[in-house]
């Protein structure tokens, strides 16, 4: 069938119509698919030339309707809809759901629980930015860092696969602990990953870091101010990056965090530049998490023992007892009794933070779940960012910024 | 003088293969399918990571990921497909050249998958055709592969010369 | 630091204000009308310069006021968070003062809250549509809509006509499967209580 062609209307393009006729301006679509937006992201911009004068970015292109999902779905139902948020990140944002759920619940999580949801939190940090800075090279125009980092990325899906049955996508907290243990000689091998990992990021650095093409891309490029950062609800290493020290695993420690000793990069400048070191840097910072949290796990039970009527017993004692067998069907069937109430919890994701706004009125299933994604406050800055950049700049500001259109649109 | 070797005697026939024009054409398209990787969610990470050096899409000749719908023959539709998105989708197809073909990845594009909600078109077939569909939420990249070379199956059972002088709409293409 | 005294001289000194509680965090309500006050005051003088959030909630359709609006804010200095309800005068035409002046920032999030819920914005520079298209005619995250959808035709009308698709409810299949909790134990499995009606077999009218 032939291709249709449509008539436009000026107006509509984000580009001002009588710019457009007049023929100072030039009104270009930067459509939904396109290598270089990551996801689908529409931007209608108008240019002088090579010169961006106006920039709209149009979201809503992956909108799945989650909140309306969530108020329809029991709080454990909801699990594998939180993966699909940063895709990137899955065991993330399983962690910031569960925690918050449980902070409304009241629920104290033993000490195994949090150290395992720390050592996975961070291995999800590792595994998002090594595919943001692979991604963020092929877009200045090097490929070579992709497989690099690609290839790092699945011995991380080797290990998540043991672990949680997935290779992302993982569903892997309940609320009142996790879905099962770790296995049996599972805790060696994410040693010996970690230990091997550093030589992996010091090869994609010898490529990109004080690469003259990549330097001159990047420097001076895209760079936010600390008032535009705060103003527009900027977080995680974006906002690092101004040279802000936010960091909610430091200001605001959960799980456990403030057992373990690590620094936080802060960037200077704000550009391109200092956002890929700050997440380069933050991998590193990671990899010292992850080495104290297997040093010292303490071993005990991986779910809270006294949250009855929130956390399924163990199989064992399903099968053989009646209260505990009630205690599973009531669980499944109706969802965890939530007491009724509000909270907010932010975390510390990879892309920033990725907070949860939990209204309940009792029962097994949310009233209203507000989903705070940073992408969404990450994306608002470039109306602002974007116009007085060449269009070739473009490809690296929205590298930079690390953003996923499956938690932004929700 | 009958010839014991299997396909032909070179020393008789010459560097000569004799065979019928669908045969070729077939192999010739089945083995260089460039796809247009319509990555809109989380599937186009597994799209990525089939690409990438573990599971090796180049063994495949298709490692040759054109953004460009004139230049790309299979249009792997891999995430959710939102109504909002769906005219995209369909105005991208139409700009690609006879013969496409699509695989709808995974199960969001093959029929809404677990987004059963008011947003999200329940499967990609309601405004493209689709060829082959591939479950899994995400499916793994061997899965892919695999939904590939049944692709490639297809195609090699085309009847390619008869089709070269239709218009698309009589063999069913738009 | 947020403590008693903080909370005290700040709900002396505004008397509209009223405390909530203070479980996770600072909780207040706020009319409408001093809403861009007191932020103004937050981020001048109290240093809460971070919007992280700004959404709605329908209380139901019963309910009056039927919609208010959420804001939480953060302040690095005090490290801690503070939210503020404002209820919304009318429950049919739902609007509050837009806060896109103070903080930027909440500029999308009030896009999003209009898109979803019709709460309006008075002095928004851009209200419309974010996440559904432009043209879209209900309020999806209301309580009275459905959560397969209702049908209205596809955004674009070429590509609706050459492939006849539509924007239509998703089949439920009797689900999602979710049990209601009350009721005899018969009623209250998660089965599939409206089976009528498929993807291949049309629900009955």
């Amino acid at each position: 069938m032939s291709t249709t062609t449509k008539e436009i209307n000026v107006g509509d393009v984000g580009a001002r119509a009588e710019a457009i006729s007049d023929g100072s301006r030039m009104a270009l679509n930067v459509g939904p698919s396109h290598p270089t937006t990551h996801g689908v992201l529409r931007l209608l911009m108008e240019l002088d030339g090579d010169t961006i004068t106006n920039c709209e970015p149009v979201l809503g292109y992956l909108h799945r309707g989650d909140e309306k999902i969530a108020e329809n779905m029991t709080y454990n139902q909801f699990v594998p809809y939180t993966d699909r948020l940063d895709y990137l990140a899955p065991l993330a944002n399983n962690v910031a759901y569960a925690i918050t759920v449980e902070r409304l619940a009241g629920i104290e999580l033993p000490p195994r629980c949090e150290a395992i949801r720390v050592l996975i939190s961070e291995m999800a940090r590792i595994s998002s930015h090594l595919l943001g800075m692979g991604v963020f090279g092929m877009d200045a125009g090097a490929w070579t860092p992709f497989m690099y980092t690609f290839t790092e990325r699945e011995k991380l899906y080797t290990l998540f696969e043991e672990l949680t049955g997935a290779r992302f996508t993982t569903s892997y907290t309940r609320i009142g602990g996790v879905a099962r243990d770790l296995p049996e000689g599972w805790l060696p091998k994410v040693e010996k990953f970690v230990d091997e990992l550093p030589k992996a990021i010091d090869e994609v650095e010898k490529l990109l870091t004080r690469n003259r093409i990549f330097l001159d891309r990047t420097e001076g490029i895209g760079t936010i101010s600390k008032n535009d950062a705060l103003a527009y609800g900027l977080t995680g290493p974006n906002l690092r990056a101004c040279g802000i020290d936010l960091d909610l695993r430091k200001d605001k420690p959960y799980s456990g965090y403030e057992n373990y000793e690590f620094d936080v990069p802060i960037g200077t400048k704000g550009d391109c530049y200092d956002r890929y070191l700050v997440r380069i840097e933050e991998v590193r910072q990671s990899i010292l998490i992850i080495k104290q949290v297997i040093a010292s796990m303490p071993g005990g039970l991986w779910y809270a023992e006294d949250a009855k009527k929130i956390f399924a017993p163990p199989k064992e004692k399903i099968m053989t007892n009646m209260e505990e067998l009630i205690q599973n069907f009531m669980i499944v069937t109706e969802g965890p009794q939530i007491p009724a109430g509000e909270t907010y919890f932010e975390a510390e994701n990879p892309k920033g933070a990725l907070g949860f706004y939990l209204v309940s009125k009792g029962g097994g299933v949310p009233y209203r779940l507000k989903i705070r994604a940073p992408s969404f406050c990450n994306l608002s800055i470039l109306e602002k960012l974007v116009p007085g950049h060449m269009l070739s700049d473009i490809t690296v500001i929205l590298g930079s910024l690390d953003f996923v259109m499956g938690e932004c649109d929700r | 003088m009958i010839s014991n070797d299997v396909g032909y005697n070179s020393k008789v026939e010459g560097e000569v293969v004799v065979t019928r024009a669908d045969a070729v054409i077939n192999w010739i398209r089945k083995h260089s399918v460039w796809p247009m990787p319509m990555g809109l969610a989380c599937c186009a990470i597994e799209l990525m990571a089939s690409a990438a050096s573990r599971y090796d899409i180049s063994r495949f000749g298709m490692e040759v990921m054109r953004f460009s719908p004139r230049q790309s023959d299979c249009m792997i539709v891999a995430g959710t497909v939102t109504y909002k998105m769906a005219e995209v989708v369909r105005r991208i197809y139409d700009q690609m050249g006879d013969p496409k073909w699509v695989v709808a990845m995974g199960a969001c594009a093959s029929t809404g998958g677990m987004y059963r909600s008011y947003a999200v078109m329940q499967g990609v077939d309601n405004v493209v055709p689709v060829d082959v569909y591939v479950s899994g939420c995400p499916p793994r990249p061997e899965a892919l592969l695999d939904a590939m070379m049944k692709l490639q199956g297809k195609i090699g059972s085309e009847s390619a010369v008869k089709n070269l002088s239709k218009e698309p709409e009589e063999i069913g293409v738009s | 630091m947020i403590d008693d005294d903080f909370v005290k001289s700040l709900l002396g000194s505004r008397g509209y204000l009223s405390f909530k509680h203070r479980d996770d965090c600072l909780t207040l309500s706020c009319p409408p009308k001093h809403l861009l006050e007191f932020c103004k005051f937050l981020r001048n003088e109290e240093t809460f310069d971070l919007l992280t959030d700004l959404t709605a909630i329908d209380h139901g359709e019963n309910a009056s006021p039927r919609f208010s609006v959420v804001i939480h804010l953060y302040s690095l200095i005090h490290k801690s968070y503070l939210r503020i309800h404002v209820c919304c005068d009318d429950d049919n035409s739902p609007s509050v003062p837009s806060v896109s002046e103070i903080y930027p920032g909440a500029n999308w999030h009030e896009r999003e809250a209009y898109d979803m819920f019709g709460v309006k914005f008075s002095d928004h520079p851009n209200l419309k549509r974010i996440l559904m298209w432009d043209d879209y005619p209900y309020f999806p995250l209301r309580k009275d809509f459905p959560l397969a959808g209702i049908e209205v035709p596809l955004p674009a009308a070429d590509v609706a006509e050459v492939t006849g698709a539509s924007v239509d409810p998703a089949p439920m299949m009797g689900g999602p499967f979710v049990s209601p909790g009350q009721g005899r134990m018969s009623e209250a499995e998660p089965s599939a209580k409206d089976e009528s009606w498929t993807e291949t077999f049309e629900k009955p009218l």
